[in-house]
């Protein structure tokens, strides 16, 4: 069990993560400068050892850009990654090192698998890669199928078009863990999933967290998932991260005025309490020419003049607990802040 | 079919029945479905995949092709025998009486033309009507459906908008026509949070506006809850329990309803604590279990729930569930 545990004695998050920056450039007339698309712009997070990091926005927000880039399945614009103290891609920290350590989980079991690859070879593909032999990777393979709770005797010479979709969710689930890694990126991984499937795939996921020791980068829409799953969560807008906190903390009391209306569009589930007013008007921003300022600041129902000019940056009594807002920070200018660097916010 | 019918409902769908032949073993999707519909009723029918929820909405549309599908029952809308209608007739009777939305407007639009001009052709192939006043009602429709700087918007294509855009322009098109029945499948599904509740809280407000009727099909109780006047479940192609959304929710008198409600990830649930599941997976449907389809799933199910279809029971004014052992259920309940 020991290789799963991160460095004993030490307060310093698993995965780091510092100005990271992804932009799609696009076509233009030749001549014309080529716009890009702003997908991730500037983002600070870490993730702690044994911790699950829910990740929510809209579409467009960048988290699962985010995601892809953790994973190096694109390369980033500018930024770093740290894993465990080294630079991901430096001498000490290749990156065929940390792609064992950091694994993934996608939404659409179907595209993620390999048509004519059975499962147990699927499964135990990449360990093989990375060296296991073929005998004694099946063997895991095996007993992984058997631990998401596919009896290996019955699935495992099946290809994925014979399973329905929360059984190849649970392939993808073995996959990942094929590898023994310590962090398991879950992109939307429950989101296409029946709602009775999705608590038994979530269940799994939560089974499987405290008997391997994993750390969890959850991103979905589905609030109530998150907040469920989550001991953290990283609100994202735009391709920035507006608030990071503890879960409830986040969902009992959200700072952020769209982490606010996030959590005000989460359906109410009584029939005499009914959604009656409009959380938030309007559609994200294109992220090709975002807003100056607050990339919130044209949908802020709180917005002042000093929103459109000055761009708030992520601050809080923690690095783990912090928000990107004028109105909280002080001396801003914006009429709800506080007025000095050292006095309270209202 | 004990409680009161209402006197004149304008849907009526009686033993309804739908098989699809275009796989190796026919599919039996829907099997004997019977909903009534009021006028200015919101019905939600809910479900997972594959329990013909969406299968029953086309069908009130005859969205199936004739080829590999049998039907059977009655479905009349508005006095129309919708099952009789072919060619002319049929086409007259989409858009005009009963019209519809889809889960993803970008595929349910025509990438080809404007909105406005889809929205002129779908007014004008059923009202003799100029083709300057045709636009002028594009452009109410836009201000109903509350886009921004309309006039603008109605000479976009599709993929000029967003998501919620288009889901709003798809809700205008299927408006056109001033139909009396609006047939919404999963219309909120595939938007983000805040623009999902801004859509439904549109629905709402347009049919109450407008009076309509609305089926709206969706696997998420909370937008049903939101929008619906009454809930209709599904499982394995029949209607398991049927009743206002408020005895639904509050008072589940069918398992599968129960076992729903508690395997959301959300309410009361602590952070952590293990979900309650439904263990095992939905039957096939191409080889039904002569009982009940939930028993091998039912933690109440006994020797008798395997080998007798249960009856629709009445179990409170307007509250119906095919259980054998709804009252027990309703009278665990705290």
């Amino acid at each position: 069990m020991d290789a799963y545990l991160s460095r004993p004695g030490s307060a310093a998050p698993l995965l780091e993560i510092r100005g990271l920056v992804k932009h799609f450039p696009l076509t233009a007339p030749i001549g014309a400068k080529r716009p890009v698309v702003r997908a991730v712009d500037g983002i600070d997070f870490r993730v702690f050892a044994g911790e699950t990091l829910g990740v929510v926005g809209e579409s467009g927000c960048g988290k699962s850009t985010t995601a892809r880039l953790l994973m190096n399945l694109i390369s980033p614009t500018a930024g770093e990654i740290i894993f465990d103290g080294f630079q991901v891609g430096s001498s000490q920290m290749p990156m065929k090192t940390f792609r064992r350590q950091v694994q993934m989980v996608f939404q659409d079991s179907y595209a993620s698998l390999n048509p004519r690859l059975t499962i147990e070879d699927s499964v135990a593909f990449g360990p093989q890669v990375h060296g296991t032999p073929a005998r004694e990777a099946l063997a895991r393979a095996h007993d992984l199928l058997a631990r998401v709770g596919l009896e290996p005797g019955r699935f495992a010479g099946r290809y994925p078009h014979e399973l329905s979709g929360g059984q190849r969710q649970r392939v993808n689930i073995a996959r990942a863990l094929a590898l023994q890694p310590r962090v398991v990126i879950l992109d939307e991984a429950v989101s296409a999933l029946d709602k009775s499937v999705e608590a038994q795939v979530l269940n799994l996921l939560l089974d499987l967290k405290a008997e391997f020791g994993l750390t969890y980068i959850f991103i979905s829409h589905d609030l109530h998932v998150v907040r469920y799953v989550s001991d953290r969560v990283m609100v994202m807008y735009l391709g920035e991260v507006v608030e990071v906190g503890p879960a409830e903390q986040l969902f009992e009391s959200p700072r952020h005025p769209y982490t606010q209306a996030l959590t005000q569009s989460m359906p109410s589930m009584d029939p005499d309490h009914r959604t009656e007013h409009v959380p938030l008007a309007g559609d994200p921003p294109n992220p090709i020419d975002p807003p100056t300022g607050c990339r919130f600041h044209p949908r802020c129902p709180q917005a002042a003049p000093v929103c459109s000019q000055k761009a708030p940056s992520l601050a809080g009594p923690h690095p783990a607990d912090a928000v990107s807002c004028l109105m909280h920070a002080p001396g801003s200018g914006h009429p709800l802040a506080a007025v000095t660097a050292n006095g309270t916010r209202s | 079919m004990t409680d009161a019918v209402p006197s004149n409902p304008l849907v009526s769908i009686q033993n309804l029945t739908v098989r699809f032949h275009s796989g190796a073993r026919p599919v039996d999707a829907v099997n004997g479905v019977d909903l009534n519909i009021s006028r200015g009723e919101v019905v939600a029918l809910i479900g997972e995949s594959g329990s013909g929820k969406s299968v029953t909405l086309r069908s009130l549309m005859r969205l199936h092709p004739s080829k590999s599908t049998r039907i059977g029952g009655q479905i009349t809308v508005d006095g129309i025998d919708v099952m009789r209608l072919g060619g002319r007739a049929l086409a007259d009777y989409r858009g005009a009486i009963a019209a519809m939305i889809f889960q993803e407007p970008l595929t349910a639009l025509d990438p080809v033309y404007t909105l406005g001009d889809q929205i002129v052709e779908a007014i004008r192939r059923h009202e003799s009507i100029s083709i300057a006043d045709a636009r002028k009602r594009a452009l109410d429709l836009f201000e109903r459906v509350r886009i921004p700087s309309p006039e603008r918007r109605l000479a976009a294509y599709p993929h000029e908008m967003s998501g919620g855009m288009r889901q709003r322009a798809m809700i205008a098109l299927a408006l056109a026509c001033r139909p009396k029945l609006l047939l919404a499948d999963e219309p909120t599904t595939a938007l983000d949070a805040t623009v999902q509740i801004q859509v439904l809280l549109l629905l709402r407000e347009l049919q109450r506006e407008l009076g309509l009727a609305v089926v709206f099909v969706t696997h998420d109780l909370g937008a049903a809850v939101e929008v619906a006047d009454r809930i209709a479940v599904m499982y394995a192609g029949r209607i398991v329990e049927e009743g206002s959304t408020r005895d639904v929710i509050r008072a589940p008198a069918h398992p599968y309803t129960l076992a729903l409600l508690q395997s959301r990830a959300e309410g009361s649930m602590a952070r952590g604590q293990r979900l309650q599941t439904i263990p095992g997976s939905p039957p096939d449907l191409s080889r039904l279990p002569p009982g009940c389809a939930f028993a091998d799933r039912c933690p109440l199910a006994d020797v008798t729930c395997r080998s007798t279809q249960p009856p629709r029971v009445v179990v409170a004014p307007e509250h119906a569930s095919r259980c054998l052992r709804s009252h027990e259920l309703l009278s665990k309940a705290p």
